[in-house]
This record gives structure tokens, C-alpha cells and sequence, in this order.
């Protein structure tokens, strides 16, 4: 019966958690040698189905059959997976900061005799895995001083190094920016013509059309159907449809900017890293935003926006320098993030596990848990008819998928995590928003919802910035955009003379032009 | 066992240690012929015990926040000796020095947590630290001699409900109180359900909640009702009582106010606190200095009940406390606690402490059977947790792939940056 053509055939695939059915009687067929692709919504099970292919939910914890080259599999961990040549990238990467690039890629899987390590053998066999995926770097460098691309190579030179038969990437090129992205694609394709295959769950849908053979969408839960990109004929609102069920006229609502007066203004913002003083990581910054206005920040990773904005955010980031912040036509020194929440700043942070949440904590009190002297008597007791009421709010207004305001965030899926992350921002009733990568990870429909949001915000009055690495993002949304490079501000165009190329040239200007 | 469950808190950790607590006090019962639930006996536990409970109550916030206190045991007594001497050579009247002691603990307390918060040393440090100076403290104060103290301040250690109103051949006050406090459980059991049926939160079914109130009303009026049969004169413990004072009152802050919730958030994730404005190191502050004033108010508690102080008070009390707490379903990491937990854990402690005692088990054998049972109670925690947050053990070994291969991995063991895991820990 074992088709040679097939890799990998998951068969009426049903997983379930406590008051949540993920999967339902999933289909999924796989060819050998081919690119497939796993498109859906948030929530809708995409990672849950690659967590039971790769044994992290061990056999017994799901109903249905894997066959993988013809073989029923029973992984009972991703040990076994990994012997059978199945190895996952998780959504979030699994670097440990602090070794180094060898270190991490061999870390389980040490090359030692008795228990000795042999450095010379294990770099070099890391320096020759790495020139297999095009990253020329010293293994010897620790991970957390190269960028989240790099990071992603590593991660699969090190399943490289596992005899990887098939590869799941799961949103690999969430966190990376254009070039990064592409080059990772290069890499999937030059491993698909060694006969590696591979499958990648992704919410860049241009990306999935560039690079797929095939793609499985999947939809509550439920295959929707696969599609044969091969065969033609498919394109991204194809997919979207399949997706959401219906056809999505644009990407963004409509919108009719009302702009105001100019009420936050920061100048000369100077700010030195937290480790390293004489390297600056904002250099004499100067920009402004006035009411009802999206002002979008371009720049490439490590540019410094994050940094910008973390330090406008009650100095929490480096060490402040000089600078001057204007907020309502008074001077203000917000340095820190108690007294920036009270002045009207919101900072929805770019990542959402280390920063953004406490894992431990519910729907209902992360969604208040940035402002709760909003749902707190003088003397600071909870109301939590009020706190209850609230979540629900959110939970409503952003579609948030959980079976109820009292589920634990760590359980929501990446997607609905990030809703959570938003609506206490939201809760908190900023005069001016900064939302950093906002759509990170976030599905088409979900996207439009998001956006929709940050338009009404503007729409009410309040100022809306947006740092984003996604161009047509930042183009589709934004008033105006200024960009940055290497911690200055290098330009900043107008919604009408902005375009790809003018923002990526000044992107990579080092110096500064008067805006 | 779903609807068992239920009653019990729904949470399995709560009802496993509920579970834990109640067979072993049926199994004393048992195997010391009916001694450990005896009026002495009962009340005897709750006084000789209260002030590891009151440790306990402050030693949970500090793990929640993701720190650690060695000290108490030391800073306990080097507030009973000042507080003895205070009375002694100035005297003090005993109320006041009551006072006194609280604001030496405070000081002491202010004193670590501004090298916990402020200079950022690791609270193991600090408080390693503060456990030699305040032994020294102690002995050097008290030049190494007990100091006994006057028979008014031995009321909050050794103290009882006063015998008042018709001779029931109970204590009638002590009675008095279980009914009150039955009576206020089941008010606030129903107004909690009316106010979630009022904002459409789910209400859990009306048999359990009737199974529980039957139940905690049964073993709350039990337990007055024996310890108000007691020999005339001894009745429901003073020391008791500010114990359940305290319990109600940290039990609402830690879950019901913000500088509860703040709590949690810093021992959760202390980045993401930090960016949602809470004052973290304030909060360290706090947490720190409130544990060294408990740690006060339990060595006044303890100098009470055996009349004086002395050089040797408070040793290896930190430790109980500690087990209490984990017992109770801490989490090493942080994050997680409660203050009720914490004083079951405290009490299975001290049932099994009280058991083996009346048994005449030796020292030797009671603390390897202590050693184990606080092993046993965290394993089983581990083993739970299996569906929840992974272990500090689990998130440092996370990048193995075997541990990733336990589903309590795969997506929380990535959340923290080892610096951060490094930091929670200490
Ligand atoms: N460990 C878990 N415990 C409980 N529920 C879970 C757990 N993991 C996933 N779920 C639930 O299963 C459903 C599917 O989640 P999954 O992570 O597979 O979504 P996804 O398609 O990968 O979404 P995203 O695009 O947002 O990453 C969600 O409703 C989620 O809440
Ligand atoms: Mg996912």
C-alpha cells in the first residue's frame, strides 16, 4: 500500500485539549521532495498538528495514524522523531543566549568521547554545517550577538546535522525582515533539491506562493482542502479564501485620517546601550506626532527602533543621555514606565513571551494587569465584576480565540496571544500608542481586525505609532513613515511620496537627512 | 472524582495537599490510639506551631516574587532578645514593646530589602548574609543569656480565649467564634456566586458549593468545638487567633489587591511587569521588609510561649518555613503560591512533626521522614506540572531534546531568557 511518492500520511488526526478540540479528524499527505505549505487562521491548530507529527504530543495523546515512508509511527518524544529524521524549528526559537553558536547547535547531541567534548571536531563540523546554510560566522560567537535570521540558520544547521529527512519549519520567517526572509527561502529550496522536504507553516502569504509545491488549509480545526500550486492557479486570495472562508476585498478597512495638532514631540534624544556606554543606540533622535495620526518607523533589524522606542516608553531600555519630550505642548520627563502609563503611553512590545506576558496569568488578568488602578478601589482592592466585564470587552472587540476570559494565556495560540498582549494596551486608554511588529505572526483576517483597530484609535484622536518590518504594512497603514538606520533618524516621507524603494534607500542611508 | 475535585478547589494541587492533610491526620489518629485528636493535643499543635505558620505567611510572598529568606530564624531572634531587654531594663510596658519589636523587625526588614532591591544582591545572599549578623545580634545583645519576659507578653504565645457567660462546660467564646466564622464563609461563598451569575462568569454547580460549605463548616466547627472542650481554662489559642487574622488579611492582599497582583507579575515574568508598570524593585522592597516583620511578630510570638529569650531561638526555622511553602505548591521559579496553600503545607508539617512526637520517634527518624515527605509533596508537583509550567529544572535543561519532548515544554520552556531564569532563581 506504502506509496514511494509519499513521505508522510497523517490520517483522521484528532487532538484535544481541556475545552478546546484543536484538531478534528485532520488529513494531511505530504509527497517527497516537495515544499508543503500549512495555511489557517490563528488558533485554527497549524502548530498542534506539527507537535503531533513530531512527537512532542507523544503517541496516546491523540487519535489517528501517522504513517512516514509507509510505516506507522508511534513517537513516544521528539527524541524518536529525530531518529526517524522529523525535526521540528518550533515558533519560537530554542537558542540558549548565553553558548555559543556550536554550543547550541550541538547541545544533546554533544560531540564527546566518555563524556569529554571534543572542541576541535565539534567546530569544526559546526563551521561546516553552517557554510551549508550560508552563515559565515565563528561558531565560537555566542548566539545572542547575531540577529533573530542568523538564529534561524543556526536552528537549521543543527537539523541538518540530525540527518533531517523532513524538515517543519514553523513560521520561520515570522520575526525576520525582508532579505533575511528571502535568503531563508534560498535555503529551503536549495535543501528541497537535495531531496529534503519540507513543511512550513506561515502567515506570509506571498512567501508560501513563492515557495510551495502545496498547501493544506486548515480551518477550526478541520482540513479544508489542499491545494496544487504546481498545477496553477492559485494565488494569495485563493488561499485567504480557503482560509476564512470568504474573499477579503483589501487588506486594509477604510480609513479617512483626521489629523490634528501635533501633541508629542521628542528632540536631540540621545541614548547609550546598558552595556556598552560610549556605543550609542539613539543618536540625537528627533521626531513628532500629532493627533489622529499612524506614524509608521521603518528600519532594518537592529536598526535601532525597538531601542527608540523602549527608551520614549519610561526610559526602559539604555542609559538616557539628553533629549527633550514634549507631551500636550508641556515638557515632560517620563523615566520611567509607571509614570509614561500616566501620561497616556501604551507600548505593546515586540516580543510577546519575554516581555509582553506572564505566562502564568490569565486572559482575564493580563488584559488588565497594565493599568489596574482603572478597576481598583482607592485602596487597591480588585473590583473583579469590573475586571471580568472588561475582559470580556476585549475579548469581543478583538475576537480573541479562548474558551473563556479566565484560560490561561500560555495555552492561546500564538496569534491569540498577541490579541491579549494588545487589549491591555487598549485597556489602558493611551493618548499615544506605540506598537512595536503589532502583526507579528497574526493571520490575514486577523491582520485586517488589528489594523481596523489602530484606525479607529487614530480616528478617536489618539496618536498611533507603528514600528513595523513589513514595508507594505507600514505603506498601507501609515500617515507618514520616518526611517532609521544605525540609531538615527534618516528621513521621513509623507503617505503620498512613500514607496518600497524610497523607504529601503533611506533605510540604508547612514546620514541623517532633515526631514 | 471530577465533582471531588471540585469541591476541594478544583485545582488538583489544592486538593491533593487537602487530601494529604486530612488522611494523615486520620492515620495519627489511628496509630497513636485516638491521641492526635485529643483537645491538648489539637491545641498544642496550633500553639506550637503558629509561628512557623505566620513565617510561612511571609515567606510565600517572597517566593512568589521570586526571592528567598534565610534569615527569618535569626531575625526572629534577634527581635525577641531586643524586645525582652527592652522590657527588662526600660521597661517597657509590654504592649508597647509589642511595638518596638514590630519596628525592629521593620527596620531589619528595610534594611535587606534595600540590598535585595536597590543594590540588586541576590536575596539568597543577602538574606545568607542576614542570618549570621542577626544570630550575632542576638547573642551579642543578650551577651548570650535568656532573658525572660512578663507574664502580660506571654498572652500572644501561650494566651487563651477567656472562660465567659454561662458554664456550658465549654469555652463559650471559643464556640462563639466557630459560629462566626462559619457563618461569615457561607455569606461570602453566596455573594461571590450571586456576583458571578450577575457578570455571566461561569458559576460552578450549587451541589458543589453546598458540598464544600458542608464540609469546611464541619471541620471548622469540629475543631472549636475540641479545642473549646479542653481542660477549663485552656480553650482556642490567642496566638491562633492573630495566626487567622493574618491569614484573612495577606490571603485578601495577595489575591484580591494590586500589590497582590503585582507580586505575581514579578515573580511571573519580571520583564513584562517592569513594561506594564509595576514598580518592581518597590515591590522586592515591600516583600523583603514584610517578611523580616512577620519574622518579628513570630519571634515575639515564640519568646511568648516559652517565657523568654534566648540565644538559640529560631534556629532552622527558616527551613520549616521554606517547606511549608513549597509543600503548599510554590514554585521554585516564582509566580505561583498562595497563602492558604502555604498554611496547609504548614500544617502537615506540623501533624507529622505532632504524630511522630507522640509516638516517641526520635530526632533522627522525624527529620528523614520530613526530608522525605517535603521530597515526595514537590515531586508530585513536578508530576502535575506536566500540564502546566515546566519546573526550573525543566526550563534549564529545556534545549534537550527529551525534555523538550515533555508537552509542558513545548511552547512555555522557551519563555524566559536564561539571564532571567538565573535571576528568579536566586
Ligand atoms: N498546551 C495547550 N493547552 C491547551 N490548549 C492548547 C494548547 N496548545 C494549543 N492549544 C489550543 O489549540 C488550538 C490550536 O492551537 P495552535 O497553536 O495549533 O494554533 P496555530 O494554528 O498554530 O495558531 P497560530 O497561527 O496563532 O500559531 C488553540 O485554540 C489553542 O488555544
Ligand atoms: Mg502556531
Amino acid at each position: 500500500m506504502a506509496d514511494p511518492d509519499v513521505i508522510l500520511e497523517m490520517r483522521d488526526i484528532s487532538k484535544s485539549f481541556p475545552g478546546v478540540k484543536a484538531l478534528q479528524h485532520v488529513n494531511f499527505t505530504v509527497k517527497r521532495g516537495e515544499v508543503h505549505a500549512i495555511c489557517g487562521e490563528n488558533g485554527a491548530g497549524k502548530s498542534t498538528l506539527m507537535k503531533v507529527l513530531s512527537g512532542v504530543w507523544p503517541h496516546g495523546t491523540y487519535e489517528g495514524d501517522i504513517y512516514y515512508n509507509g510505516d506507522l509511527c508511534t513517537f513516544k518524544d521528539i527524541r524518536a522523531s529525530e531518529h526517524a529524521g522529523i525535526v521540528i524549528i518550533h515558533q519560537e526559537l530554542a537558542l540558549i543566549p548565553e553558548l555559543s553558536i556550536a554550543e547550541n547547535m550541538f547541545i544533546g547531541n554533544e560531540n564527546a568521547k566518555s563524556g569529554v567534548i571534543d572542541w576541535v571536531a565539534t567546530n569544526n563540523k559546526a563551521r561546516e554545517l553552517l557554510a551549508r546554510v550560508g552563515l559565515r560566522e565563528d561558531p565560537e560567537t555566542p548566539i545572542k550577538n547575531i540577529g533573530v535570521g542568523k538564529q534561524q540558520l543556526v536552528e537549521i544547521a543543527k537539523a541538518l546535522n540530525k540527518d533531517v529527512q523532513l524538515l517543519i519549519l514553523d513560521e520561520p520567517t515570522a520575526a525576520l525582515n525582508e532579505e533575511d526572509s528571502r535568503h531563508l527561502l534560498d535555503l529551503i529550496r536549495g535543501l528541497r533539491s537535495k531531496g529534503i522536504t519540507c513543511v512550513i507553516i506561515s502567515h506570509k502569504l506571498n512567501e508560501i506562493e513563492a515557495i510551495a509545491n502545496s498547501i493544506t488549509i486548515i480551518r477550526d480545526g478541520q482540513t479544508v482542502e489542499t491545494l496544487d500550486v504546481d498545477a496553477g492557479g492559485v494565488n494569495e486570495d485563493r488561499i485567504i479564501k480557503g482560509m476564512v472562508g470568504r474573499s477579503l476585498e483589501s487588506r486594509f478597512p477604510d480609513h479617512t485620517p483626521k489629523i490634528g495638532e501635533k501633541f508629542f514631540e521628542i528632540s536631540g534624544w540621545t541614548v547609550q546601550h546598558p552595556q556598552v556606554p560610549d556605543r550609542l543606540v539613539c543618536k540625537n533622535s528627533s521626531f513628532f506626532v500629532r493627533q489622529g495620526e499612524i506614524v509608521g518607523f521603518a528600519g532594518l533589524m537592529g536598526a535601532g527602533r525597538t531601542e527608540l522606542m523602549r527608551s520614549i516608553f519610561g526610559h526602559s531600555y539604555g542609559n538616557f543621555v539628553s533629549g527633550s519630550m514634549v507631551l500636550d505642548g508641556k515638557p515632560v520627563k517620563l523615566d520611567s514606565v509607571s509614570k509614561a502609563i500616566e501620561a497616556g503611553i501604551g507600548y505593546v512590545t515586540e516580543d510577546r513571551k519575554v516581555l509582553g506576558l506572564n505566562l502564568l496569568d490569565s486572559v482575564k488578568t493580563t488584559t488588565v494587569s497594565a493599568e489596574l488602578t482603572k478597576i481598583a478601589s482607592r485602596l487597591g482592592v480588585v473590583d473583579r465584576h469590573a475586571e471580568f466585564v472588561a475582559a470580556e470587552d476585549y475579548r469581543k472587540q478583538l475576537r480573541t480565540k479562548t474558551p473563556s476570559v479566565e484560560y490561561g494565556v500560555s495555552k492561546l495560540s500564538g496569534g491569540n496571544q498577541q490579541k491579549v498582549v494588545l487589549a491591555k494596551w487598549l485597556f489602558t486608554d493611551p493618548e499615544l500608542l506605540i506598537l512595536d511588529e503589532p502583526t507579528r505572526g497574526i493571520d490575514v483576517g486577523a491582520k485586517y481586525e488589528i489594523y481596523g483597530i489602530i484606525q479607529r484609535l487614530a480616528e478617536s484622536g489618539k496618536g498611533v505609532i507603528v514600528v513595523s518590518s513589513e514595508l507594505p504594512e507600514l505603506l498601507g497603514l501609515s500617515d507618514r513613515i520616518y526611517t532609521i538606520c544605525e540609531g538615527a533618524i534618516t528621513g521621513c516621507l509623507d503617505k503620498r511620496e512613500a514607496n518600497q524603494e524610497s523607504l529601503m534607500r533611506l533605510m540604508t542611508t547612514t546620514t541623517a537627512k532633515s526631514a | 472524582m471530577d465533582k471531588l475535585k471540585q469541591v476541594f478547589g478544583g485545582d488538583t494541587r489544592q486538593f491533593g495537599m487537602i487530601f494529604a492533610l486530612v488522611a494523615l491526620i486520620l492515620f495519627f489518629q489511628w496509630w497513636t490510639g485516638g491521641l492526635t485528636l485529643k483537645a491538648d493535643n489539637v491545641i498544642n499543635i496550633f500553639q506550637g506551631n503558629a509561628y512557623i505558620l505566620v513565617l510561612a505567611i511571609g515567606m510565600v510572598l517572597v517566593i512568589i516574587a521570586g526571592h528567598i529568606d534565610l534569615s527569618v530564624g535569626s531575625v526572629a531572634a534577634a527581635v525577641g532578645i531586643s524586645v525582652a531587654m527592652a522590657i527588662r531594663d526600660w521597661s517597657l510596658p509590654w504592649p508597647v514593646a509589642i511595638l518596638f519589636g514590630l519596628g525592629v523587625g521593620a527596620l531589619i526588614g528595610a534594611w535587606q530589602g534595600f540590598w535585595v532591591a536597590y543594590v540588586g544582591i541576590p536575596a539568597f545572599i543577602v538574606t545568607l548574609a542576614g542570618m549570621l549578623i542577626f544570630r550575632g545580634l542576638n547573642q551579642y545583645i543578650g551577651k548570650s543569656n535568656t532573658v525572660p519576659v512578663p507574664e502580660g507578653f506571654q498572652k500572644i504565645g501561650a494566651g487563651y480565649l477567656p472562660e465567659v457567660g454561662p458554664n456550658t462546660d465549654y469555652n463559650n467564646l471559643t464556640l462563639l467564634l466557630g459560629f462566626a466564622i462559619v457563618a461569615a464563609i457561607i455569606f461570602g461563598t453566596f455573594r461571590t456566586r450571586r456576583n458571578q451569575a450577575k457578570i455571566g462568569a461561569t458559576v460552578e454547580p450549587m451541589l458543589v458549593t453546598l458540598l464544600r460549605l458542608g464540609l469546611i463548616s464541619a471541620a471548622i466547627l469540629a475543631a472549636m468545638a475540641l479545642m473549646a472542650s479542653g481542660r477549663p481554662g485552656t480553650s482556642m489559642p490567642l496566638s491562633g487567633i492573630i495566626l487567622a487574622v493574618l491569614v484573612i488579611i495577606y490571603g485578601f492582599i495577595s489575591t484580591r489587591t494590586v500589590v497582590g497582583r503585582h507580586i505575581y507579575a514579578v515573580g511571573g515574568n519580571r520583564h513584562a511587569a517592569e513594561l506594564s508598570g509595576v514598580k518592581t524593585k518597590k515591590i522586592d522592597f515591600l516583600v523583603m521588609m514584610n517578611m523580616s516583620m512577620l519574622a518579628a511578630l513570630a519571634g515575639m510570638m515564640f519568646v511568648a510561649r516559652s517565657t523568654s529569650s534566648g540565644p538559640f531561638d529560631g534556629v532552622g526555622w527558616e527551613l520549616d518555613a521554606i517547606a511549608a511553602v513549597f509543600i503548599g505548591g510554590a514554585a521554585v521559579s516564582g509566580g505561583v503560591g498562595t497563602v492558604v496553600g502555604s498554611m496547609i503545607g504548614g500544617l502537615v508539617m506540623a501533624v507529622l512533626n505532632n504524630g511522630l512526637q507522640l509516638k516517641g520517634i526520635g530526632a533522627d527518624m522525624t527529620q528523614i521522614i520530613k526530608g522525605l515527605v517535603l521530597l515526595t509533596a514537590v515531586a508530585f508537583d513536578v508530576f502535575q506540572k506536566s500540564q502546566g509550567r515546566p519546573s526550573l529544572i525543566g526550563r534549564l535543561m529545556r534545549n534537550k531534546p527529551q525534555d523538550v519532548a515533555a508537552p509542558a515544554q513545548t511552547d512555555l520552556g522557551r519563555e524566559a531568557p536564561v539571564d532571567q531564569v538565573v535571576r528568579t532563581e536566586s
